[in-house]
């Protein structure tokens, strides 16, 4: 797309609107999106054709359209992390990332659906209603990305912006046939992210191919002297690894723990195929153990309602967003009024984590609770410190299924946990992941193939997985998502 | 609103008794030019949330990043107050709801202080000294500032709506906690009173705050409570809170001691609490209570990046502390060869400063003293200002002092120079030029106006003759009078015994 726009076999205007039309049309079933924005990207894409013509020297991405994640700011645009209690919030200002998106000429088609606040594993605990998965609108698209990978795979978007605080790019990537990245935790600026969990949040690409998100990553990566805890180094080499695309004498670690196990059959063996690509490609696939990995599922699910019920507290009803008044009350109290919006403007998952998170961080619980999954924390940074000696890389399926029906998880939120087992350790850790599809299950559904790499050496995920797409797209003949079915917004009445 | 008056014991009953133990939390506001989390300005007196942005109003998505100036104004106080300063140390979330606090969550240090183990040395009325030990100095920022409007009292009870004014949210705050003060009896409040002082004044010389307490850059909480005299352990206390002057921290402490006192002797027991301090009545009512104490749920700040001062860097920041100010203040002293009661009039007008950089721009000790201290220290006085605030500079007075010294002027007419400098009309050269103001340099003037007035005053004359030589003095008011005040009396009195003895 970006070498047609620098060709000018297509305008920027023409691309943008092809996108808006496509929306128009399957949007009805994959409710990828909760808003868009026709009139801001079709000025932001005749803006950058008219540069294009005055010949100014544009970026390479200059007119390639673009999905936001809701969770995300963008100044003069709705944004409400999925949540009710944020309905009608139109931000002030632009997240970090929208304003360097913005720098790079891309026009911004909406912002996408998500689970509330970003809990969730399915994009089913939205406010708005979930997203549906364009393989087969029966299906979840992931979460808590699920619109944001759905937008993508219904070529509704050819880039979009994801966050990944557990898994929130990467499965709903596996599961829609896509690729999402999680840069290392500081790569990408969290600056105008509504925070979840702070110290495990990241923003990241969710796009078609590998090349596509090192593209995306280099444009919105860098340090940022608006967050402290963003990496103060120049992006690494991303888009020069996707383009090389080598793993001749890498060493590829596969995780004994996270390595099929439990893990549906489809998945298990399209892993195995792939291992056996790369093996051929010339790779050496060693086996390395993560005993603390184990552990990693009840850190997380401590540390996250922690940080997120201390996020969460400046949700109040008073400043901005929802103000509910209390039934039967004359002349509620401030607190009475606060009370009464968030029961409204909260949903059951959020409110689940708020009250665990209060009580794991508070007095008397701190060190049974918060300060042993810290520890926890601490083991698993070891244990990939220690895999990394063996391995330049590690493998792992990205999520133990494929795409589950809608509704089926929903009232056991301990399976919809287990969905996260793989991606959360990178999480805890702060190293880089990637999923990148890997071939269709027994049941026809795609399924993801992860990788994990050290801190701050983002490039060898593209390194690898673009050896890796380049084999999968030998044998599956081309994109596995032009194999996806065709939606023709008539599939759901509405 | 009514406030219930609480039984009290005279002081001295409650401190033959009882001894005070105090535990003083002093917040001071640095002056840094921007806020301790984002770049917004600073200024005192804003108009309501004009310095205001998506960090300090705690907008989702906004993210905190430390300043820089604030943490080293932290660590010249720490290094002050004779404090360790930490090596690692990291900020923590303070989780509570509070109107005026935008995020709901105060960012504030909890186990990991930047400075700690410390003592300020303060020195009392009686030339004694008391070592005030510092538990620890923290960073932290300010809350909002809210107004409730539609009552009576200005408070929130019986309001109509309360409005809230972010300006002052994330305002650098450092908070400093002195370890439990014992031993210090009956003088408790005293130290009190001398230790906020001293700190104040040691703050003022860092230049990191205006330690304004009126204005509520510098804020005092008083801990106190009472054991029976001998006892080891220490009995329940109270807080009071937000004590904004130095006399209301005396009063405060001393007002609680005699509380607490008739409520032990009552056997009663102290209810922890916090207290608030009425400056119009003098005395404390009961705030919240300790019992429903609040779980602050800290944990480290996951938005923040630890702070690691380099040691090479708080050696230098070491280098730049300036002198103590006890210190300092005996140094002058015996500089400028002030008696103690004169220096102790310097530092009340709080014009040591004045002095100094007066003396330094040429004028003599004593006559900076003369002026600051007195003609305009008077006149602040009566205009409710400060000595700084006429617009009068110490160059300013160095030069007048300057035309004193050299017979230009008297000190009649240095005084009416000294009104024009502050009416705005010039330099006192100027002021004296255009007022025409200037001792009469012809001796022979002034002769013949001495012979006219002895002529006309035999009686005053024949008095001086026979040796009273005070009574010269009517005579050379008779000689001022005569050359319309622009007489060098000195040089008249001269003349006057020359002629008559």
């Amino acid at each position: 797309m970006a070498d047609a726009l620098a060709r000018k076999d297509v305008s920027a205007v023409e691309l943008t609107q092809a996108h808006l039309d496509r929306i128009a049309t399957v949007d009805g079933d994959v409710h990828a999106f909760l808003h868009v924005d026709s009139e801001g990207a079709l000025a932001a894409a005749a803006d950058v054709d008219q540069r294009r013509a005055a010949g100014e020297q544009l970026h390479a991405l200059a007119g390639v359209p673009i999905a936001v994640k809701d969770v995300v700011a963008t100044q003069g645009l709705p944004t409400t992390a999925g949540s009710k209690i944020l309905e009608g919030w139109v931000p002030p200002y632009d997240a970090t990332l929208v304003s360097r998106l913005k720098a790079a000429g891309m026009p911004i088609l909406g912002k996408t659906n998500m689970d509330e606040f970003a809990m969730g594993s399915s994009t089913e605990h939205s406010a708005y209603g979930p997203s549906r998965n364009p393989w087969d609108l029966e299906r979840i698209p992931g979460g808590s990305g699920g619109g944001s990978a759905a937008a993508i795979a219904a070529f509704e978007a050819p880039l979009a912006i994801g966050t990944d605080t557990g898994g929130s790019i990467r499965q709903p990537a596996s599961v829609t046939g896509t690729v999402g990245t999680k840069p290392t935790y500081g790569g990408v600026s969290r600056y105008g992210l509504i925070a979840l969990a702070s110290s495990l949040d990241q923003a990241g690409p969710c796009t078609r191919t590998v090349l596509d998100a090192a593209l995306l990553h280099e444009v919105i990566g860098g340090h940022d002297p608006l967050d402290s805890t963003s990496i103060d180094a120049p992006v690494p080499p991303v888009v020069e690894a996707a383009r090389r695309g080598e793993v001749k004498g890498m060493r590829i670690g596969v995780i004994k723990e996270i390595s099929g196990e439990g893990f549906q059959e489809g998945v298990k063996s399209r892993f195995e195929e792939s291992l056996d690509l790369l093996r051929d490609a010339g790779a050496e696939i060693v086996e390395v153990s993560c005993p603390s990995f184990e552990q990693g599922l009840a850190a997380y699910y401590l540390i996250l309602p922690s940080e997120a019920s201390s996020n969460l507290a400046k949700f109040d009803a008073m400043r901005y967003g929802l103000r509910v008044a209390p039934e039967g009350i004359q002349s509620p109290s401030a607190e009475q009024v606060m009370a009464a919006t968030r029961d409204a403007g909260f949903g059951d998952e959020v409110k689940r984590r708020i009250i665990l998170g209060t009580y794991a961080l508070s007095s008397g619980y701190y060190d049974a609770y918060y300060g042993q999954a810290q520890k926890v924390r601490t083991l698993i940074a070891r244990d990939f410190a220690a895999a990394f000696e063996r391995a330049d890389v590690l493998v792992t399926p990205t999520a133990p299924t494929t795409a589950f029906k809608l509704g089926e998880k929903l009232d056991d939120p301990m399976s919809m946990y287990l969905n996260d087992v793989a991606t959360i350790p990178a999480n805890l850790a702060g190293v880089p992941g990637m999923s990148l599809p890997n071939g269709l299950a027994e049941d026809g559904l795609p399924s993801g193939f992860q990788i994990l790499a050290p801190a701050t050496k983002d490039e060898r995920l593209y390194e690898v997985g673009a050896a890796l797409e380049r084999m999968l797209l030998s044998q599956w003949g081309s994109p596995i998502l032009t194999n996806a079915p065709e939606l023709t917004g008539k599939e759901i009445a509405r | 609103m009514s406030v219930h008056t609480e039984d009290v014991v005279s002081y001295d009953e409650a401190i033959a008794t009882y001894d005070p133990v105090m535990g003083l939390e002093v917040h001071v506001e640095l002056n840094t030019n921007t806020k301790m989390f984002c770049g917004c300005a600073t200024e005192f007196g804003a108009e309501p949330n004009t310095q205001v942005c998506p960090v300090c109003l705690g907008l989702p998505g906004a993210l905190p990043v430390v300043s820089h100036t604030a943490v080293e104004s932290a660590i010249r106080i720490g290094l002050a107050l004779n404090c360790e300063i930490a090596e690692w140390c990291r900020f923590a979330r303070k989780n509570y709801f509070y109107p005026d606090m935008p995020k709901n969550f105060q960012t504030s240090q909890y186990d990991e202080p930047i400075a700690f183990n410390g003592y300020l040395d303060v020195d009392l009325e009686d030339g004694s000294t008391y070592r005030v030990e510092i538990e620890r100095a923290h960073m932290e920022e300010d809350t909002g500032k809210a107004l409730h409007v539609g009552g009576s009292t200005g408070r929130i009870h019986g309001a109509e709506y309360s409005l809230i004014d972010y300006n002052r949210a994330g305002i650098p705050l450092i908070e400093i906690v002195t370890k439990p003060l014992t031993g210090a009896g009956e003088r408790a409040p005293e130290i009190a009173k001398a230790y906020v002082s001293a700190l104040r004044d040691l703050i003022k010389a860092l230049g990191v705050s205006d330690v304004r307490m009126e204005q509520g850059s510098m804020r005092c909480d008083a801990n106190v409570s009472l054991m029976p005299k001998g006892a080891q352990k220490f009995g329940i206390r109270t807080e009071t809170k937000n004590v904004n002057s130095l006399r209301s921290v005396e009063r405060a402490v001393r007002y609680e001691i005699s509380r607490h006192a008739a409520v032990l002797n009552s056997g009663g027991t102290i209810i922890q609490e916090t207290r608030h301090w009425h400056e119009d009545t003098g005395v404390t009512t009961a705030g919240r209570p300790k019992s429903d104490a609040e779980d602050y749920r800290y944990f480290p700040e996951p938005d923040l990046v630890p702070v690691a001062p380099t040691r090479e860097r708080v050696e230098e920041l070491r280098g730049t502390l300036p002198e103590p100010p006890a210190q300092r203040r005996k140094r002058l002293q015996s500089e400028w060869g002030y008696s103690d009661l004169e220096m102790r009039d310097v530092i009340n007008a709080g014009a040591t400063e004045l002095i100094e950089q007066t003396v330094a721009a040429g004028a003599s000790p004593p006559a900076a003293r003369k002026w600051w201290t007195g003609e305009l220290a008077r006149r602040a006085n009566v205009e409710g200002k400060g000595v700084d605030e006429f617009g009068v500079t110490p160059a300013h007075v160095a030069e007048l002092d300057s035309l004193v010294r050299g017979g230009r002027l008297n000190d009649a007419m240095a005084r009416q120079v000294m009104d024009g400098v502050i009416d705005g009309e010039g330099t006192p050269t100027q002021v004296a030029d255009a007022r025409g103001l200037e001792l009469v340099q012809d001796d022979g003037a002034l002769e013949a106006a001495v012979d006219k007035v002895i002529a006309a005053n035999d009686d005053v004359a024949q008095k001086v003759r026979d040796g009273k030589l005070n009574a010269a003095g009517a005579l050379i008011g008779q000689v001022m009078k005569e050359m319309k005040g622009q007489a060098d009396a000195a040089k008249a009195r001269e003349l006057i015994l020359a002629k008559l003895t």
